[in-house]
């Protein structure tokens, strides 16, 4: 056999090896955690991120605070953007964390920027620094505006009921 | 990576041919369809660049598929099309793995399938920094009748492609390709510059290397208020520039190939996003004109479905 077709061969194995065992690995990982717990540790992980926003992030204002368009246009971008995780009612999802939560809803608008920005890479939120920085504020701007709401302890979506104060333009 | 062509006998080539039905368009716009009908939408927010990445990856658990077409202009040859199709998937926020199924029809000459890619990307650091790196490795395995020109390396040159598919898909690269994708974000604008290193990996061969950098900017910074097809900030325009820099045995801007081309790509609220790119040769080793456009569609819940099928809960 010549070199070339050897090679080829050993990536082929290795790329399908690669396949199948990622889909195994991710099958039983699934498997492994309840619901529950699976959730109670994503919304943990989250929000520890908190923690590691540096203080002059946290401290950033929002230029789009007052602006009367943010909270609609920030409702378009989260639909768009970030509702496929976080649910349309913002109260989390499978993957990702309420966003009603006390602890979301107390955080500083820059602190809510500086995670939108840099993502939670290794617990699966991307970076989000690809939105223009006023759209980012336009998507904080949405997420303070938003009723608090307690996650439920089994994690999901416990109340589909629509964005209650979206349409409001109410602002913290 | 070109290399010498030797006489086989037409049955061997046989072997290489879809007839006129090219796989990639076909399984493209197949996949596009089907995916459309079963699976929910993602809302995409893509770059323009077609040559050129930047740092974002796919977002975990979706599918992004892609087709996408060239067009040519060949001198001393024939004018061709080269079509390729991108299923692209977010294994992890820090991983997106991508694979491609290229094809190409020269006028005049035949259609036919030449081969098909696997790419990788990794970002190495977990937060954005000043400039902010991701590695990317590729695998090909593609026949010298390739004309996607999804990059330029080495001494890639237009006369390459002038050589007629029942010779040039005779010849079959394994090739590694690894690259460096370096993107910045700044008052709304992206910079991507990407240098690649690529090696046939028949050992006579040399490494080879080439570069790609792109800027591009929405056309409006703030999102509107209400859902629109035609608000500014749907639209993202900007510039490619790439080319090749030679080999370890000869490098240099000596008989290789660049390109400049503007790009632009339009994201519909509906999830589709359309790219197109007019790219022209800035020498004589160049075409005169690649002009590229391609239709994307992103689908949420992918991840999820292939779990299903390995029996994990939903």
């Amino acid at each position: 056999m010549k070199p070339a077709a050897r090679v080829h061969r050993v990536v082929v194995a290795l790329s399908v090896s690669a396949f199948v065992a990622f889909g195994i690995y991710d099958a039983f990982a699934q498997r492994g955690d309840s619901e529950a717990t699976e959730h109670d540790h994503l919304h943990h992980h989250h929000l520890a991120e908190f923690a590691k926003v540096p203080n002059q992030a946290r401290i950033r204002h929002n230029p789009l605070e007052t602006d009367r368009d943010a909270v609609a246009a920030g409702k378009k971008l989260f639909q768009q953007h970030c509702a496929e995780c976080h649910g349309t009612t913002a109260e989390g999802g499978k993957k990702a964390p309420n966003l009603r939560a006390e602890e979301v809803q107390q955080a500083t608008p820059g602190t809510l920027f500086w995670i939108l920005t840099n993502g939670v890479v290794r617990r699966g939120m991307p970076v989000w620094s690809k939105l223009p920085e006023p759209e980012r504020w336009q998507i904080v701007t949405f997420i303070k505006s938003l009723t608090p709401k307690t996650a439920s302890p089994s994690g999901g979506q416990i109340n589909s009921g629509p964005l209650a104060t979206t349409h409001t333009g109410s602002q913290r | 990576m070109k290399e010498t062509h030797s006489a086989h006998s037409e049955e061997k080539c046989t072997s290489y041919t879809y007839g006129n039905n090219p796989l990639p368009t076909a399984l493209g716009i197949s996949i596009l369809l089907l995916l459309s009908v079963f699976m929910p939408l993602a809302s995409a927010q893509e770059s323009p660049y077609i040559v050129t990445y930047d740092h974002y990856l796919e977002e975990p658990g979706n599918l992004e598929v892609e087709y996408f077409s060239t067009l040519g202009t060949q001198r001393g040859g024939d004018e061709f099309l080269a079509y390729w199709v991108e299923l692209e998937y977010g294994a992890k926020a820090w991983w997106t793995t991508e694979f491609y199924l290229d094809g190409q029809t020269t006028f005049s000459d035949s259609t036919i399938f030449t081969g098909f890619r696997w790419e990788n990307r990794i970002r190495p650091l977990e937060r954005e920094h000043f400039i902010n790196p991701v590695l990317y490795l590729e695998y090909e395995q593609i026949n010298e009748a390739d004309k996607i020109i999804k990059e330029v390396e080495g001494h890639d040159i237009e006369a390459d492609h002038a050589v007629p598919n029942a010779i040039a898909r005779q010849t079959l690269d394994h090739e590694l390709e690894f690259k460096l994708l370096l993107s910045k974000m700044f008052k709304g604008w992206n910079v991507a510059v990407n240098p690649l290193a690529d090696k046939n990996l028949s050992p006579s061969n040399p490494w080879e290397f080439g570069y790609a950098i792109g800027a591009s900017r929405p056309l409006a910074l703030k999102a509107s208020a209400k859902s629109c097809n035609f608000c500014p900030e749907n639209v993202i325009a900007g510039a490619e520039l790439y080319g090749g820099l030679g080999d370890t045995q000869s490098f240099g801007l000596h008989e290789t190939s660049h390109y400049l081309a503007p790009a632009v790509a339009w994201n519909l609220p509906s999830g589709w996003t359309l790219r197109l790119s007019p790219g022209f040769g800035l020498n004589d080793n160049s075409h005169r004109l690649l002009l590229r456009w391609g239709l994307s569609r992103e689908f949420s819940g992918f991840g999820e479905m292939v779990g299903r099928l390995f029996g994990g809960h939903p």
